[in-house]
C-alpha cells in the first residue's frame, strides 16, 4: 500500500511538469507585453525597460522558463507581478477559503445526496422516489452560477437571512490561523466567528454542492436498487434482521463503491466549479485568485495556481483510491 | 438501534448548524461602522508603490500627505505641512510641518521621519529604494523626478519641523503632485520592521488605522482619535471585496453597506427612486476620445480633424452606449481648474464637416483605419470596440470609409504605443494629480528638447504656440495666472482637435441617505473620510 502511494505520488512530477509547461508557454502566447500592460496607458519607455528587466521579460522565452522551474523546485513561484507579494502567500491566503468551501459542498453532497438515494430504492415508485429523481434531474441540469444566483436572491436578497457573500463579518477582527475561517474559529473556540462564517458559507456550499449531490442521489439509488435485489439481501432478510439494519450495514456499504468513484469524479467539478461559485458569492478563494490573475496577466500567479490546482487534484483522486481499499477488502494495491 | 442513532446524530447535528447559521444577525458590531463595498481588493497599501484605485480608496483613509487636496476639490491646501513658500524662480518648495502630530505607530510625525520616508524616492543608495523593487508601480519619478535623467528634486531637512525641495527646473504642478495618495507619508519604522515592504502593516497619521486585512473579502480601519484634523465621526470603515455589481446593489438595499465605490448606469434610476439612498455625481477626471494621426495621411490637416469632431453626435453616443453615464468633451474635464467655459464641445454638424473636408481637398471623403480593443476602461467602461463601431456609422455619413482592426489590450498597447500607426485609435486618459498640466501637457505636449512627441501624446499633436503656454504655465507659481494660461491653452488645443473629442466618464457613487459630509472628490479618492458621519 505504501509503495502504491508513493509511486503515485512520484507520478505526480511528470504531470506537474507537464502542466507547466503548458501554462507557461500558453501564458506566453498571448500577444502584447506584460510589461507594458502593467503600466496600462501610463508610464515612459524607461520605465517600460525597468519594468522588462526586473521581471526578466527581456530574456528569451526558454531562460525564463528554466528559472522559473528552478524556482519552483526551491518551492519559490516567484512573486506575483498585480500586487508584489510571493505567489505562495496569495495561494496561501486563497486555498485554505476554496478547500473549506469544497469540503462542505462535498458533505453536503454526499449526507443528501446518499439520504435521498437511499430512501428513493427504500421505496420505489413511490411518491418519494418520483418526486426527489425530479427534484434531482433538476439539480443535475441546473450550472452552479444559475444555482448560485438564485439562493443568493432568494435567501440573501428577498428572504434576508443570509448574507450576500463575503467569507466572514468584517467587524469581528478575525484572527487567521490556517485562513479557514470555520476552523479558525473552531480551533480558537470563537463562537462569533464560528457563526459567521458558517452563515457565510451555507449558501455557496449548497450551490456548489448540488449538482454533485444530484449526481450521487441518482448513482446511490440505481446501484441501491440493484444491491437490494441480490441473494445475499434475500439471506439477510431471511434470517430475521431488521430492514433497517439490512439497508445501512449489507446493503449500503456494497453500494457505496460506485459512489465513491463518482465523488472522486466530482472533486474535479467542484474545484472548477468554485472559480464561479466564488465569483457569485465574493468568497477570496483560488478561483477567484485565477481569474483576477488572468485577467491582469499576472502569469507568476497563474502558473503558480494551475500548478497547486493540478496538485490538489491529483492528490485528491490518489485519496479516493486509497479509500476502496478501506470500502472494500477485496481490493488491493501492489 | 445503534444505526439508528447514528442517523439522529447526524440529522440533528445538520438542524444546528443550519439553526446557527440562520438564527439573527452576525454579532454586536461596534457604535458606528460605515462599510465601503468595492468591486476588487487593494493589491498593497505602501503608498509609494502602487496605482491601483482600490488601494488608492483605502489609503486616501489611512495616509496624509505632506500637503491634501481641500475637500472636495482638486485644489492643494495644507495636509502634515501647516503652510509652504515657492521661490520666485519657481523652483524651491519650503514646507512648514505641523507640530505634535504622531504616525498610528506612535512614530514622531516631523521633517527628519518625513524625509526618511520620502528617502526611498529619490536616493538609489537608500536601501529601500522604491524603483530597484521589481516591477513596482510608482509614482515617484513622476513626482520627484528621474535619478538616471539627473532630473530628481533635492530634499532638505532643514530644522526639525522645515523641509525643503529644489528642482533643477521650474514645476508648479509638483504641488499637486505631492498631495496625491501615492505620495502618502508612511512611518519610516514600519518600512524598516517590515524590511521594506510594510504595504500589508501600512502606518500613516491620516483619519483611520489598519487594523486587518482579509485578502479579497475586506480592510478594517478603526477611527485615529488623536487624528490633527479632528477626531472621525464615525468609529470604524470596513471596506468590502464584492466582485458583483448586483450584490453591492442588494447589500446597499439591505444596509449592509452604506455607500457604493461604483454604481452601473442601468441602477441609476434604482438608487435615485429609493428614498433610503443618495446618487452621487459629477464629471469624473478622464477624457476618453478618439486619436488622430496627427503627423500623417489626412489628419496633417486640422480641417480634416475639425470635420471629424463635428461630424460624430457626441450627445447621441451618450445617451445610447453609455446611458447618460458621461459628459461631452471639449478637449478638457470640466472639474479641473483651468477649463475654458468659453469652449464648448464640437457640437453635430454633418453639413459643417462636409465643408471642412471639402476644403481641405476631399470632396469625395477618404478610406483609413481604427485601432479598437474590446475591454472596458476606468474612462470608457463599455470599451473600445462599441465607441470605434459608433464612430465608424457616423464617420462612415461623411464619406470616410474605416477598416476597424480590435486587439487584445496587450497588443494594443504595444501598437497604439510604440508604432507609428496612422488613422484613428480609441484613447483615454485617467488624471493623477488633478493638475490641469497633467492632462494638456502630457497628452498634447510636444517634448522640444527631444524633439519628439511627448511619451503620451500618442496623437503626436505639434503645436509650437500651444507648448510655449504650457511652459510658461509650469514656470509661474501665481495660481490665477496659471489657470489663465491653462485657459488659453484649453482654446487652442479645442480648435486644433488632434483627437475626436469624445466624453467624460461621469464619477457615480450611492450612498445610505442617513450618510452625511460625504463628498466626492475629483481625484475619485475617499479622502476627508473624518468628515463622514451616520446619523
Amino acid at each position: 500500500m505504501l509503495k502504491f502511494i508513493r509511486r503515485r505520488l512520484l507520478q505526480l512530477a511528470p504531470v506537474l511538469l507537464g502542466v507547466s509547461v503548458l501554462v507557461f508557454f500558453g501564458m506566453h502566447l498571448i500577444p502584447g507585453d506584460v510589461a507594458q500592460l502593467l503600466l496600462g496607458d501610463k508610464g515612459t519607455e524607461a520605465d517600460l525597460q525597468r519594468i522588462r528587466h526586473q521581471l526578466g521579460l527581456d530574456r528569451p522565452v526558454y531562460v525564463q522558463y528554466v528559472r522559473f522551474l528552478a524556482g519552483v523546485l526551491r518551492g519559490d513561484f516567484g512573486i506575483s507581478i498585480r500586487t508584489r507579494q510571493p505567489v505562495m502567500w496569495e495561494i496561501g491566503q486563497a486555498l485554505p477559503v476554496t478547500v473549506q468551501l469544497s469540503l462542505a459542498a462535498l458533505v453536503f453532497a454526499v449526507v443528501v445526496g446518499l439520504l435521498i438515494g437511499v430512501l428513493a430504492a427504500r421505496y420505489p415508485r413511490s411518491a418519494l422516489d418520483t418526486g426527489s429523481m425530479v427534484g434531482v434531474l433538476v439539480g443535475v441540469s441546473m450550472p452552479v452560477f444559475w444555482t448560485g444566483i438564485l439562493l443568493l436572491l432568494v435567501f440573501g436578497g428577498m428572504l434576508g437571512w443570509l448574507p450576500l457573500g463575503g467569507i466572514i463579518d468584517g467587524s469581528l477582527e478575525y484572527r487567521r490561523i490556517t485562513g479557514a475561517p470555520l476552523l479558525d474559529g473552531l480551533v480558537a473556540g470563537n463562537w462569533t466567528i464560528v457563526r459567521s462564517s458558517v452563515r457565510h458559507l451555507v449558501l455557496p456550499a449548497v450551490a456548489l454542492g448540488s449538482t454533485a449531490m444530484a449526481a450521487i442521489a441518482r448513482m446511490g439509488r440505481s446501484t441501491m436498487l440493484d444491491v437490494l435485489g441480490l441473494d445475499f439481501i434475500r439471506t439477510a432478510r431471511a434470517k430475521g434482521l431488521a430492514e433497517r439494519r439490512v439497508v445501512s450495514r449489507h446493503a449500503l456499504r456494497n453500494a457505496l463503491l460506485p459512489v465513491v468513484t463518482l465523488v472522486g469524479l466530482q472533486l474535479g467539478l467542484l474545484l472548477s466549479g468554485a472559480v464561479l461559485t466564488e465569483t457569485i458569492f465574493a468568497l477570496p478563494g483560488l478561483g477567484r485568485l485565477a481569474i483576477t490573475s488572468v485577467l491582469a496577466r499576472d502569469y507568476p500567479m497563474v502558473q503558480g495556481v494551475v500548478l497547486i490546482a493540478a496538485a490538489v487534484f491529483v492528490v485528491a483522486n490518489l485519496l479516493v483510491d486509497v479509500l476502496y481499499v478501506y470500502l472494500d477488502p477485496r481490493i488491493r494495491y501492489e | 438501534m445503534k444505526r439508528v442513532s447514528h442517523w439522529l446524530v447526524l440529522v440533528s447535528l445538520a438542524a444546528g448548524l443550519l439553526a446557527l447559521g440562520l438564527g439573527g444577525p452576525a454579532g454586536a458590531q461596534p457604535q458606528k461602522t460605515l462599510v465601503i463595498a468595492i468591486g476588487a481588493d487593494q493589491t498593497g497599501l505602501d503608498p509609494q508603490t502602487v496605482q491601483n484605485n482600490e488601494s488608492g480608496f483605502v489609503m486616501s483613509t489611512i495616509f496624509d500627505s505632506v500637503v491634501n487636496y481641500k475637500p472636495g476639490s482638486s485644489e492643494v491646501g495644507p495636509g502634515l505641512a501647516e503652510s509652504w513658500t515657492v521661490s520666485a524662480d519657481g523652483k524651491v518648495f519650503t514646507f512648514k510641518l505641523r507640530r505634535g502630530v504622531k504616525f498610528h505607530d506612535g512614530t514622531p510625525m516631523n521633517a527628519r521621519t518625513v524625509a526618511d520616508d520620502l528617502d526611498r524616492a529619490i536616493n538609489p543608495n537608500n536601501p529601500c529604494y522604491v524603483l530597484a523593487r521589481k516591477g513596482v508601480d510608482t509614482y515617484d519619478d513622476f513626482t520627484f523626478g528621474s535619478v538616471t535623467d539627473n532630473t530628481v528634486a533635492k530634499m532638505d531637512v532643514v530644522d526639525e519641523y522645515t523641509l525643503r525641495f529644489t528642482l533643477p527646473d521650474a514645476s508648479a504642478p509638483f504641488l499637486s503632485s505631492l498631495a496625491m495618495t501615492w505620495q502618502g507619508i508612511m512611518s519610516p519604522a514600519a518600512t524598516k520592521q517590515y524590511n521594506c515592504d510594510a504595504s500589508q502593516h501600512p502606518v500613516g497619521t491620516g483619519p483611520f488605522k489598519f487594523v486587518e486585512a482579509v485578502r479579497n473579502d475586506h480592510i478594517t480601519l478603526d477611527a485615529n482619535p488623536d487624528y490633527w484634523g479632528g477626531r472621525p465621526k464615525v468609529d470604524r470603515i470596513i471596506f468590502k471585496i464584492v466582485p458583483e455589481s448586483a450584490t453591492r446593489m442588494l447589500m446597499l438595499e439591505r444596509n449592509e453597506v452604506q455607500i457604493l465605490a461604483d454604481v452601473p448606469p442601468s441602477d441609476y434610476a434604482r438608487v435615485q427612486n429609493n428614498k433610503a439612498l443618495q446618487l452621487y455625481k459629477q464629471p469624473g477626471l478622464t477624457i476618453l476620445g478618439v486619436a488622430m494621426s496627427n503627423d500623417l495621411g489626412p489628419f496633417k490637416d486640422r480641417r480634416v480633424r475639425q470635420a471629424m469632431n463635428y461630424a460624430v453626435d457626441k450627445d447621441a453616443i451618450n445617451q445610447g452606449l453609455y446611458a447618460g453615464a458621461t459628459t461631452a468633451s471639449q478637449g478638457m474635464p470640466p472639474v479641473l481648474w483651468g477649463y475654458n467655459k468659453g469652449v464648448a464641445p464640437y457640437p453635430y454638424d454633418v453639413a459643417r464637416a462636409k465643408a471642412l473636408l471639402a476644403e481641405a481637398g476631399f470632396p469625395n471623403g477618404l478610406s483609413t483605419d481604427m485601432m479598437v480593443y474590446a475591454n472596458p476602461r476606468g474612462y470608457n467602461p463599455i470599451g473600445g470596440a462599441k465607441l470605434g463601431e459608433a464612430v465608424q456609422g457616423y464617420l462612415a455619413k461623411v464619406g470616410i470609409n474605416i477598416k476597424i482592426t480590435q486587439y487584445e489590450w496587450g497588443a494594443y498597447l504595444d501598437r497604439f504605443r510604440h508604432q507609428p500607426w496612422e488613422g484613428f485609435a480609441i484613447t483615454g486618459w485617467s488624471g493623477d494629480n488633478g493638475d490641469p498640466d497633467n492632462f494638456l501637457g502630457d497628452l498634447f505636449e510636444w517634448d522640444i528638447a527631444k524633439g519628439r512627441a511627448r511619451t503620451n501624446n500618442t496623437s503626436r499633436h505639434h503645436d509650437p504656440a500651444y507648448d510655449r503656454l504650457l511652459r510658461d504655465a509650469r514656470r509661474t507659481t501665481d495660481q490665477a495666472k496659471r489657470e489663465k494660461l491653462y485657459e488659453q491653452a484649453n482654446k487652442l488645443l479645442h480648435d486644433d482637435a488632434p483627437w475626436i473629442f469624445m466624453n467624460h466618464t461621469n464619477q457615480v457613487r450611492a450612498a445610505r441617505a442617513n450618510v452625511k459630509g460625504f463628498l466626492l472628490n475629483p481625484l475619485q479618492m475617499f479622502f476627508h473620510m473624518e468628515l463622514v458621519s451616520l446619523e
